[in-house]
């Protein structure tokens, strides 16, 4: 059981939590990930850890989509985590590369700042982008700020920010100075279209994948990609892989698969939220009975 | 209480048979197939037990549970002594009771068996297990003094809790790892709830939880803390790595890409621990099968697990599909007699070349060819080959491969000076089940590859007697070296 010790609102349906997890708060390296429970018939979602702290606790950013996301979202500090595993995943790569944009759409920039931070840290040109629908979807923009040389914010509809998409931002960025290598996380269309720019300029570029996982260890192969035409495990393999070498129309495909699943078991949820907050509590009470 | 018949009265009794629920009726939900022995049936079958001078049943069980033993104790009437007397020797009486290939063990190496039907051990273990859990008792052995020793155990499967059980008696303190939410591995995972329900699976580890043993979950070992740091900063005087074969093997055929193609690690995990045949009422799901056409590819018991598992989701057909023919399944026959009566299909020398789907990447027909069996390899197993021009579709919506597994790296890697063979499973002598980390041991599927619930339970007791030698001791000679250590099957 992993009691939360801190939960806010970013953005509307994109909240914020520390939670307490010795273990994993001094094992984990940016770009890795946990998968999460909240209670006994609960699914195993992963998220990417967003920061960790001395005292032990872990940071997680959280916009609230499915079923599993929007019923954490509820969940304040006192309230508890059932089932919390990791660090999971190979950490970024992280080294001197040189000049480095790093391109957050959406919630994908909570997961592309601890990357961002630590290749600051390694001595790297930080250029940040970050993309949002509109001005209240926008996240972490001083956190990034404090970490990039440059940062540039677009929103699709203009309320802020330069009006457009990253990748013209992108393109502007490329054409001014010589980029060594590009992050891009967030949309499945966003990073297929960031790939696209950088392919013909021979610049490498990562993504960070977010395929449906089970166990988060290799052993059930359910995040399976293609990547240069093989089979990798987003969960051991990756979750970050070339931009280039990645099939998303297969990655967008597989996400689909439990559309109709995902759809019912938000209505249900949503007809009745208490009824799941209970069980989060009773699964957390039980827990702390018989561990 | 002394036995009504003689020996040779005995040879005659008829073996009492295992009732079983309707294939009808069970075919459609997932409460257990067989029922279980009631007290009056287990003790008119406990009657038939010859007694032995020197017995051999003992000898065929991996874990040497004293059968004869616990047999009178049946026959005494005393079934809480019964179950004290094979946890003993076995941590999970409830567990091997329904899923052990007794036939092959235990009641193959029984007296009775060359004249006419062995005793049936198998069901008479289940027996005890389950009159424990109706009575609310659980039968502890007693544990040895407290030797201060340490000992860490990764996996909380069959090989680790039957590690856990023996370590704990002889006074050891034991902590188990499970990277999982809920302790049991394979057998909460893979084993289905209508062949081994998950409750049985948490009664056995709360009676080792009372013998002592004490469980973390949520614990990937190698990457939320690595051997090194369990040894060091932690503590533990020594660790058995019995990680079981966690790394699913898929066809390597075009279309595995699709969706509705599962490995069966992933169809069970959803179904099993997941409880996915509950959704919505559970949150995770799986591909719906209701009226859907179902195949699994492989002739083991995880196929045979996957199939039954598509039909009880609501299959409207269910095809296993097996590229030898029905003599050379290695599933038991049991099962496969279980599926048969269900309506599984049987697909033999059948082999998928390549998965079709539609404009969605849904899954929607497999092309298969016949094949044709060869002469024995050097296994002894005879091999199969693609007949050419054969090539037929079978429309499918969901096709599950049950092909075996692979040993998954995630400690290997982050263990540098642990060995491993080829084909990355941790070499460990076979003796000791010592490898070349000193303090580690290794045992069960992550060293032998694939087994049986009882080979692991085998290996993880002994693991347990080699590292109660190591602590006492103290002394690491003998360690496993490179490919000198290595026992891989098949």
């Amino acid at each position: 059981m992993f009691p939360i010790v801190e939960a806010r609102f970013l953005a509307p349906d994109v909240k914020l939590f520390r939670l307490s997890s010795s273990r994993i708060a001094k094992k984990r390296q940016a770009g890795q990930f946990v998968i999460i429970r909240l209670h006994e018939d609960g699914e195993r979602i992963p998220l990417t850890i967003a920061g960790s702290a001395d005292d032990g606790t872990i940071t997680l950013i959280v916009q609230g989509i499915g079923k599993t996301t929007k019923l954490l979202n509820r969940l304040e500090a006192g309230d508890a985590i059932l089932d919390v595993v990791g660090p999971l995943g190979q950490a970024s790569e992280v080294e001197l590369f040189g000049t480095v944009v790093v391109i957050g759409g959406g919630v994908g920039t909570a997961i592309a700042y601890p990357t961002a931070v630590a290749l600051h840290q390694a001595g790297n040109r930080v250029i940040g982008i970050l993309g949002a629908r509109n001005r209240d979807l926008l996240i972490l923009e001083k956190e990034m700020g404090a970490v990039c040389d440059q940062l540039i914010v677009t929103t699709d509809d203009g309320s802020y920010g330069r009006h457009g998409l990253v990748t013209t931002a992108l393109a502007e960025v490329i054409a001014a100075e010589k980029v060594d290598r590009v992050l891009a996380i967030g949309p499945v269309p966003m990073m297929r279209a960031v790939a696209e720019v950088t392919r013909p300029l021979g610049i490498k570029t990562i993504v960070s994948l977010n395929s449906i996982m089970v166990d988060g260890t290799g052993m059930c192969g359910g995040c399976r990609v293609l990547v240069a035409g093989a089979a990798k495990f987003a969960c051991v393999d990756g979750p970050e892989f070339d931009a280039h070498e990645v099939d998303f129309t297969v990655l967008q495909q597989r996400n689909a698969m439990y559309r109709d699943a995902e759809a019912e078991s938000l209505r249900t949820f949503l007809a009745d939220p208490e009824k799941d907050l209970d069980r989060v509590r009773t699964s957390c009470q039980l827990h702390e009975v018989t561990p | 209480m002394t036995n009504p018949y003689s020996p040779k009265e005995r040879m005659k009794l008829p073996r009492l048979p295992m009732p079983e629920r309707d294939p009808a009726v069970r075919g459609h939900d997932f409460g257990e197939v067989n029922l279980g022995f009631e007290p009056d049936v287990a003790r008119e079958e406990s009657l038939r037990c010859l007694e032995c001078a020197k017995p051999t049943c003992n000898h065929g069980c991996p874990v040497g549970v004293k059968v004869k033993e616990f047999v009178a104790l049946i026959e005494a009437g005393d079934y809480l002594a019964a179950a004290a007397k094979i946890r003993e020797d076995n941590a999970l009486p409830a567990v091997t009771g329904r899923v052990c290939p007794q036939e092959d063990q235990c009641e193959g190496a029984c007296l009775l068996g060359k004249r006419g039907k062995p005793l049936a051990i198998g069901h008479l273990e289940r027996f005890v297990a389950d009159w424990e859990r109706e009575a609310g008792v659980v039968g502890l052995p007693v544990n040895a003094p407290a030797t201060g020793k340490k000992v860490a155990i990764v996996g909380s499967g069959p090989a680790g809790l039957a590690a856990a059980g023996d370590l704990i008696q002889r006074g050891h303190e034991v902590r188990v790892f499970e990277a999982l939410h809920e302790i049991g591995g394979v057998l909460l995972y893979g084993i289905p709830e209508f062949r081994l329900p998950k409750e049985i699976v948490r009664q056995d580890v709360d009676g080792l939880r009372r013998m002592g043993v004490q469980f973390e979950t949520n614990v990937v070992v190698g990457k939320t803390v690595t051997l090194d740091e369990l040894m060091g900063e932690e503590g533990y005087d020594a660790v058995f790595v019995a990680t079981g074969a966690g790394l699913p093997r898929f066809l390597g055929i075009p279309g595995e890409h699709l969706c509705g193609v599962y490995s069966a690690n992933e169809f069970l995990t959803r179904v099993n621990l997941m409880k996915a045949y509950r959704f919505p009422e559970s949150d995770e799901p799986v591909y719906d099968c209701r009226d859907k056409v179902v195949a699994v590819v492989g002739g083991g018991n995880t196929a045979l697990d996957s199939i039954r598992t598509a039909l009880r989701l609501g299959a409207r057909e269910a095809f296993l599909i097996y590229r030898r023919s029905a003599g050379e399944m290695p599933a038991r026959a049991e099962e496969v007699h279980h599926a048969k009566d269900e309506g599984i299909q049987f697909l033999t020398l059948t082999n998928p070349v390549e998965l079709l789907g539609d404009d969605r990447a849904r899954l929607r027909a497999a092309r298969c060819v016949k094949m044709e069996l060869g002469d024995p390899d050097a296994s002894g197993r005879r091999q199969s080959t693609p007949i050419p021009g054969s090539e037929f579709e079978v429309p499918l919506d969901v096709i599950i491969i049950a092909v075996g597994t692979g040993a998954n790296p995630i400690i290997q890697s982050t263990t540098p000076d642990l060995q491993t063979n080829r084909r990355g499973y941790i070499a460990a002598d076979p003796e000791t089940l010592r490898t070349s980390k000193p303090g580690v041991f290794a045992g069960g599927d992550i060293v032998t590859g694939a087994a049986t619930v009882i080979l692991a339970m085998g290996a993880g007791r002994k693991a347990a007697r080699s590292m109660h030698e190591y602590l006492v001791s103290g002394a690491w000679e003998g360690a496993a070296a490179g490919n000198g250590g290595l026992r891989v099957l098949g």
